[in-house]
C-alpha cells in the first residue's frame, strides 16, 4: 500500500455529521472493522458499548489506554510515520580535524568508543564559526553499520590482509602517516586494555607529545593555551590532575555523552601516500588455548556455576571440562565443602563479568545475583520455576540439573565430533 | 656505575640473559604507606624465575628514608643490590633511565605497566622504547624461551586469554596484574641488601608546575536520559523496572530439548571452542 495519505472529504463530513444515515458505517470503517464504542441512539442520546473499548493486554486483561496512542493505532492511515528526526550534518571544509582511533571490539564500536566520539564532537563543534570534523581511523575488517550515527564526519578505513592480528608497530606507522597528511588538532584514543591504551601511548611517544592519560572530564578554559582543560586520574586513581588539554588524549569510558541527535556524513578518506611498509620486530604467533581452570573467576568469559541443586559432583566437573568453562559456585556449595572458597561467586566472593554464566541448581540469593550483575547472558538450570535466578536468566530450563547437564555434555561431544569429522574431510 | 654492574653480571653468566627491571616506589591503596609497587614487584618476580638470567634492578629517584624502605622491599625478594639513579624531586627520569639502559645494555627490560604515585600515565616504558629504538610489548605473562636474539613470550589479553609473540631482543616488556604474584619480601635479605647510589644529571620536568593535583573527586554517575518528545514515553522509561526479565523459560521439556536450547545459546555467543 502506498504511504500517501488519501483524504476523502465526503467521508470525513459524514463522520462529523452524526445524523447522517451512513454515519455508523463510516465510523466502523474508521475503526478498522472494530466495533464502535460510541454512537448516537435513536432519541439523540449518546450510547456506549464498554465492551468495545480498549484492547486485550499481554496477560489477557483488558486495557484501556487513554493517552491517545491506542486510538492513533486504531485509525489506519493516520499512524505517525517513524521518520528519522535527527539532523543530517555535512562539514565540507573543516577548519581542523579531531582524530579518533576506536577500539572496535568484535568489529563494532563499543560504548567506550561512542563516548570518545561524543568527546571528539564536543571539541570539533565548540566554535560554530570554525567547525571541525571528526576523523575515525579504523583498522582491519569491521561489522559496524552506524558510523554516521556515532558522529563521524570522515572515515579512514585501513584494510587489507596485513592488518589482522597484533600489529602495534604497523598501526603506529599508519597513524604517523595520518599525522603527516591530515595533521589532526587532537588525537583521541580510548584508555582501555583492549589495545587503545597501548596504541595511544605508542603514538604519543612517536609524535613526541606528552599525552594526558585516564582523562575523564574535558571542559573549556579561557586561561589554557588550547582553550580546553582536562581532568585526569593520576597515582593509581587517588589523584585528579587538572591541566591544559594536550594533543594526544587517552580518555576513560563515560568521558562525554555519545552523539544521539545528529547524523554525520561519514565520508571515506584515503591516504595519498598509501600504507607504510615496515619490518615488524614483533611477530604475532596467534592466540594460545588456555586451561579454563587457570583463568581467574573475575575475568572468565564462560562460567559454569554450581549450587545446592547439584547432587552428582563428578558429572558437574566433567561437564565443565567438556564445555571448556571456568568453574564457579554458590556460597552453599562452598560451605558444604564441594568447591574451594576462591570459586565462590557473589557479594562475599568474586564479582564476575562473564559473557555467559550458566547457573546449575542455584536459586539466586540476592548476594549471588549481585555478583553476576555484569554478566551478559545468564542461563539457569533449576527445578524451581519461581526462583529468582530463573527470573534473572535469559534462558531458564526447568528440570533436573544432572539430567540436563548430561544431555548438554552429550550434545557438545556430538558437536565436537562433527567438527572433527569436517576438519578431517577438509 | 651501571656499566660495572652489568659487566659483572655478564662475566658471571656468559650465556645467560641479562635482565634489567625498572622499579618504582609504590603506595598501598588503603593505608597510603610506601611499599614496593605491586606491578614492579611482579616484574621482579618474573625476572627471578627466568632460567639463567642475571637480574639487575634500576630505580630513578631520591635517596630518602621513606623510599629506602620501599626499595628494600624489592631487595627482600632475593636481590643483592638496587642501582639508585639519583634524581631531584619532580625530575624527568626518562633521559637518565635511557642513558643507564644504554650503558648497561640489558637484553630484556621489565617494568610495571603503570606507577602508583604521581602522574602514573604509564607512558615511561614507551618513551624509553622510543629513545632506545627497542620494541616494546605490554602485558607480559610468561617468557617461554630465548634463543638467537629472539624471545618467545606469552602476552596476557583481557578475559584471561593469552597470545604468543616473538620479539627481537633487546626489548622492553611491561607487566600487569595478570602476571604471577610476587613472592614475599623477607626481612633479613632486605636489611642486608645494598642500595648503590649513582649520580646522574637530572632534568626538572617543568610542565608539572602548571598542573593542579588534588585528591580524586568521585566521578558523577551517568544518568539514563531518555530523549523522547512524548511525556508518556519518558514516564514509562523512568518508571520501568531495571530488570524487566524478558527471559525465556522452558518448563515441561525433556532434558534433551533443554540441552539443545542451551547449546544453541552457547554457540551463538561463541563460547564453545
Amino acid at each position: 500500500m502506498s504511504d500517501l495519505i488519501r483524504r476523502d472529504p465526503r467521508r470525513e463530513w459524514i463522520i462529523r455529521n452524526r445524523l447522517h444515515p451512513q454515519h455508523q458505517d463510516m465510523l466502523a470503517e474508521l475503526g478498522g472493522g472494530a466495533q464502535t464504542s460510541e454512537w448516537m441512539g435513536p432519541h439523540g442520546v449518546m450510547r456506549k458499548n464498554p465492551h468495545a473499548v480498549g484492547f486485550t493486554g499481554p496477560n489477557g486483561i483488558r486495557r484501556i489506554d487513554r493517552s491517545g496512542a491506542q486510538q492513533a493505532a486504531q485509525a489506519p492511515g493516520r499512524s505517525a510515520e517513524t521518520k528519522d528526526a535527527r539532523q543530517r550534518i555535512t562539514i565540507d571544509t573543516p577548519d581542523f580535524m579531531v582524530a579518533v582511533v576506536p577500539d572496535m571490539v568484535g568489529g563494532r564500536l563499543s560504548a567506550h568508543d561512542r563516548d570518545l566520539l561524543g568527546l571528539a564532537r564536543q571539541l570539533a563543534d565548540a566554535d560554530p564559526s570554525q567547525p571541525g570534523a571528526v576523523l575515525a581511523v579504523v583498522f582491519g575488517e569491521h561489522k559496524e553499520t552506524a558510523f554516521d550515527e556515532a558522529g563521524i564526519d570522515r572515515l579512514l578505513h585501513v584494510e587489507g590482509e596485513r592488518f589482522s592480528g597484533y600489529l602495534p608497530e604497523l598501526k603506529v606507522a599508519t597513524l604517523q602517516g595520518v599525522e603527516r597528511e591530515i595533521a589532526p588538532r587532537y588525537w583521541l584514543l580510548p584508555d582501555s586494555n583492549l589495545g587503545g591504551g597501548e596504541l595511544g601511548r605508542r603514538l604519543a611517544a612517536r609524535l613526541g607529545e606528552r599525552p594526558a592519560a585516564q582523562v575523564w572530564q574535558v571542559e573549556t578554559a579561557s586561561d589554557s593555551p588550547t582553550g580546553w582543560r582536562c581532568t585526569a586520574r593520576g597515582a593509581a586513581g587517588r589523584d585528579d590532575i587538572t591541566r591544559a588539554l594536550p594533543r594526544v588524549v587517552l580518555a576513560l569510558a563515560e568521558c562525554a555523552d555519545p552523539v544521539s541527535e545528529t547524523r554525520h556524513a561519514c565520508d571515506p578518506v584515503t591516504l595519498a601516500q598509501g600504507l607504510p611498509d615496515i619490518l615488524g620486530r614483533i611477530e604475532d604467533l596467534g592466540e594460545v588455548a588456555v586451561d579454563p581452570a587457570s583463568v581467574a573467576l573475575a575475568e572468565a568469559e564462560f562460567i559454569l556455576s554450581a549450587g545446592n541443586g547439584v547432587k552428582e559432583w563428578d558429572s558437574y566437573h566433567h561437564a565443565a571440562e567438556v564445555l571448556g568453562a571456568t568453574k564457579g559456585a554458590s556460597r552453599v556449595a562452598v560451605d558444604d565443602g564441594y568447591m574451594p572458597r576462591d570459586r565462590q561467586v557473589g557479594a562475599t566472593g568474586t564479582w564476575v563479568s562473564a559473557r555467559v554464566y550458566v547457573a546449575v541448581g542455584i536459586s539466586g540469593a540476592i548476594q549471588h545475583l549481585q555478583g553476576i550483575q555484569s554478566c551478559d547472558k545468564v542461563v539457569a538450570i533449576n527445578l524451581d520455576e519461581g526462583c529468582d535466578m530463573v527470573k534473572r536468566a535469559d534462558l531458564a530450563v526447568i528440570g533436573d540439573a544432572s539430567a540436563v547437564l548430561a544431555a548438554l555434555v552429550k550434545r557438545v561431544e556430538q558437536y565436537r565430533f562433527e567438527q572433527q569429522e569436517n576438519r578431517d574431510a577438509a | 656505575m651501571p656499566h660495572d654492574v652489568s659487566n659483572r653480571a655478564k662475566s658471571a653468566t656468559p650465556d645467560g640473559l641479562n635482565v634489567a627491571v625498572l622499579v618504582s616506589i609504590g603506595r598501598h591503596p588503603l593505608t597510603a604507606r610506601t611499599r614496593r609497587a605491586d606491578q614492579d614487584a611482579r616484574a621482579v618476580e618474573m625476572a627471578l624465575t627466568l632460567e639463567g638470567a642475571s637480574v639487575s634492578l634500576l630505580h630513578a629517584g631520591q635517596h630518602e628514608r621513606e623510599h629506602e624502605e620501599a626499595l628494600r622491599g624489592y631487595l627482600g625478594m632475593g636481590i643483592d643490590s638496587v642501582n639508585l639513579i639519583q634524581q631531584r624531586p619532580q625530575a624527568d627520569v626518562v633521559p637518565a633511565l635511557a642513558d643507564a639502559l644504554r650503558e648497561g645494555a640489558p637484553q630484556l627490560v621489565l617494568t610495571g605497566t603503570r606507577a602508583e604515585t604521581h602522574e602514573a600515565s604509564g607512558v615511561l616504558p614507551y618513551l624509553l622504547a622510543e629513545a632506545l629504538g627497542w620494541p616494546i610489548i605490554t602485558g607480559l605473562a610468561a617468557v617461554e624461551k630465548v634463543e638467537q636474539g629472539m624471545a618467545t613470550v606469552l602476552q596476557a589479553l583481557p578475559r584471561g586469554k593469552r597470545r604468543r609473540l616473538r620479539i627481537r631482543l633487546p626489548a622492553i616488556a611491561t607487566v600487569d596484574t595478570s602476571a604471577p604474584a610476587a613472592r614475599q619480601s623477607a626481612f633479613g635479605p632486605a636489611k642486608r641488601g645494598a642500595l648503590e647510589p649513582l649520580d646522574a644529571t637530572s632534568e626538572v620536568d617543568e610542565a608539572l608546575a602548571a598542573w593542579q593535583v588534588q585528591p580524586a573527586r568521585k566521578r558523577p554517575k551517568r544518568l539514563k536520559i531518555v530523549k523522547s518528545s512524548s511525556a508518556r514515553d519518558r514516564f514509562k522509561a523512568a518508571a520501568a523496572k531495571a530488570d524487566g526479565g524478558g527471559g525465556q523459560t522452558l518448563s515441561d521439556v525433556t532434558p534433551e530439548q533443554g540441552a539443545e536450547a542451551i547449546f544453541k545459546l552457547l554457540k551463538e555467543e561463541g563460547v564453545l571452542r
